[in-house]
Parts: structure tokens; sequence; C-alpha cells
């Protein structure tokens, strides 16, 4: 019983923190659930990589308060979003949108995995143009008579 | 071929030595977050006035018609101290007006902190909630914005002043900016 406690203990420190306090949340819990799914995508300006969700910093409780307000206001989760960026950028959004500042960075991947298959047909086809022609006659008798130790 | 391709790993690393050396000695800040406030109207906000240190709050008019060194503090901020002296010698130059935004503070520590130290601000609005803050984008204090005389933010400074951005950055920018409005 008290290894089974003790495990269970383990297993609930190892849940990701959660920095939002009752007295934050809202009465109505499909709005509470829409502020707490906004709030782990928004980065928390102070900690810079750790989301308002899970951040105890003053300010991204703050932000918690203010995601509140507007769905509490009537916003659409994309509302809200870009009321954020448009004071702090979308540096805030911890995903950054796909735009053209962007492009390399989200196609980054893609263009890894060009390059890493334009390596692998490049050698590829050298291995097989380098594959080794059948001897010459001429090879064949030097090759027995290294085989046989016999004078060069 | 084969040959010039043994090179390739010395070349990576001298690559990727000159991409450090550049990002080492720059004067990059990789923390700071760029503000989106630049070349863009600064918030028009209404502030309460700071009870008890005999300036005005703020309202959105006031950002207008002068360069405005607009500074974020509060009375528990050390680095707001240790910029405070700097703020005082802008707040005697003809050219630039200082107001000051008291964020997250309580009245009394912030009239207390003005009383000890002098006010440089010509006027001051009370933020108790953090929310103008958020307005400005900030992180923290102490932040500071200034401000064109049509009301557009121009430069965004993130933590204490100092005498060095002061005499390089700061003091050649509202130069310019108060030759081109006149």
């Amino acid at each position: 019983m008290r290894a089974l406690l003790a495990l269970l203990l383990v297993l609930l420190s190892a849940l990701p923190s959660v920095a939002v306090q009752p007295d934050e949340m809202l009465d109505d819990p499909a709005l509470e659930q829409r502020a707490r799914a906004l709030s782990q995508i928004v980065r928390c300006v102070v900690c810079q990589n750790e989301s308002i969700d899970s951040s105890q910093a003053s300010i991204a409780r703050d932000l918690r308060r203010l995601i509140r307000e507007r769905l509490l206001a009537g916003d659409s989760d994309q509302e809200v979003l870009d009321y954020l960026a448009a004071r702090y950028g979308s540096f805030i959004l911890l995903e950054p949108p796909f735009d053209p500042s962007t492009w390399l960075l989200w196609g980054a991947p893609v263009l890894v995995l060009l390059l890493g298959a334009a390596l692998l047909v490049a050698t590829l086809r050298r291995r097989r143009a380098g594959e080794a022609a059948p001897l010459s006659a001429e090879e064949e008798r030097r090759l027995d008579e290294l085989l046989r130790g016999g004078p060069q | 071929m084969p040959r010039l391709l043994v090179l390739l790993p010395v070349l990576l690393f001298l690559a990727a030595a000159a991409a450090f050396a550049v990002a080492l000695l720059s004067d990059r800040r990789p923390d700071a977050i760029p503000s989106v406030l630049l070349e863009r109207p600064a918030p028009a906000l209404s502030l309460p006035a700071l009870v008890g240190s005999g300036v005005p709050g703020i309202e959105p008019a006031t950002l207008r018609g002068q360069v405005t060194l607009v500074n974020l503090w509060a009375s528990w901020c050390l680095p707001c101290q240790a910029e405070h002296p700097l703020l005082m010698q802008l707040a005697s130059r003809d050219e630039l007006r200082v107001i000051g935004i008291d964020w997250k503070d309580k009245p009394g520590d912030a009239t207390a902190f003005l009383a000890r130290l002098g006010n440089p601000f010509a006027a001051i609005g009370v933020d108790e909630s953090g929310r103008a803050g958020i307005e400005w984008g900030i992180s923290g204090v102490p932040e500071s914005f200034l401000v064109d005389r049509a009301g557009i933010v121009r430069f965004r400074w993130v933590g204490a002043l100092d005498p060095v951005m002061l005499e390089e950055t700061l003091l050649p920018l509202i130069e310019q900016l108060n030759e081109a409005g006149s």
C-alpha cells in the first residue's frame, strides 16, 4: 500500500506544472477550457521559453487574466491571439506563424530532408559507377604471381 | 573532388566559427524582444495621476506636441532606482519631456520613492493592475520609449538607461526628432 502511494506520488510529480490559480479560473468550464488551451500556446515574456500556463511570473498571471477577460467579452480564440500579437508581436506565440519571415524556419526540415536525399542519391550513383570492372588477363596473371609470392 | 572533400569539415568549422564570432561580437541582444510599437502610434491610454506627486496623470493627448520619453518604473524595482539620476538629468533638458507610468506599485511607495530621489516626471500615470504595461508590450520594468511630437513611438529601451546609451543613442535621437519636427 505504501509502495503504491509512493508510486502515485512520483507519477503525480511528473505531471506538467500548472501556475493557474483557482481565483483566476472562469465559472464557465467551456470558457475556462479555451482559456487554458490558449494559455498553453502563449509565451511568457519574462521566462521566454515557458508558456504563461506554467509560468509563475506576475506578468504571466496578468496575461492569463487578460485572456479570460477577452473570452468573457466574446472574443474568438484567434481574436485573443491577435490582440496579444498586436502588443507583443508574434514572439508571444510559442508556435511562430507561417509568414514570409518564417518560411525558412518552417521550411528548414524539408530543406534538410531534400539535401539528405540528394546526398544519398549522389553517393549511391558514385558507388555504382565505381564498381570494379572484371580483371583483364594480364591482371589475373600478376595477381596469381603475387599470391604465390613469386617475383614481382 | 574527393581531395577537396577532406577539407569540408574544416570549411564547415570555419563557417560556424565565423557565425558565432559575428553573433558574439555584435551588440545584438538575443533576449531583447522586438517591439511591435516602433513606428506606430503610442497606446492611447488614460491613466490616473499619482496622488501626492503634484503632477497630472496621463491622457492620450499627453503624448503629443513634444518629444517625450515614457518611462515605465516602480518603486520596488532596483534598476529603476539605478537609472533615476539619468532621468533627473534628462528632465532638466528643454528639448525633452519625461513622463512616467508607475507599474504595479503601491501609490504610497511610489510617492515616497519620488520624495527621496526627486521627481523627473512631468506627468505620472498609475498602472496598478499592469494593464497599461501590457498595452506598451513590456516584459518588466524599467523600460523606456521615445515618442515623437506626432505621438509615434520611435525607440524602445529594455532595462535601465545607462550613460553610454544616453550619449550614443538616446540624445542624438532626441536631437534628430526635434530637428525633424521643427
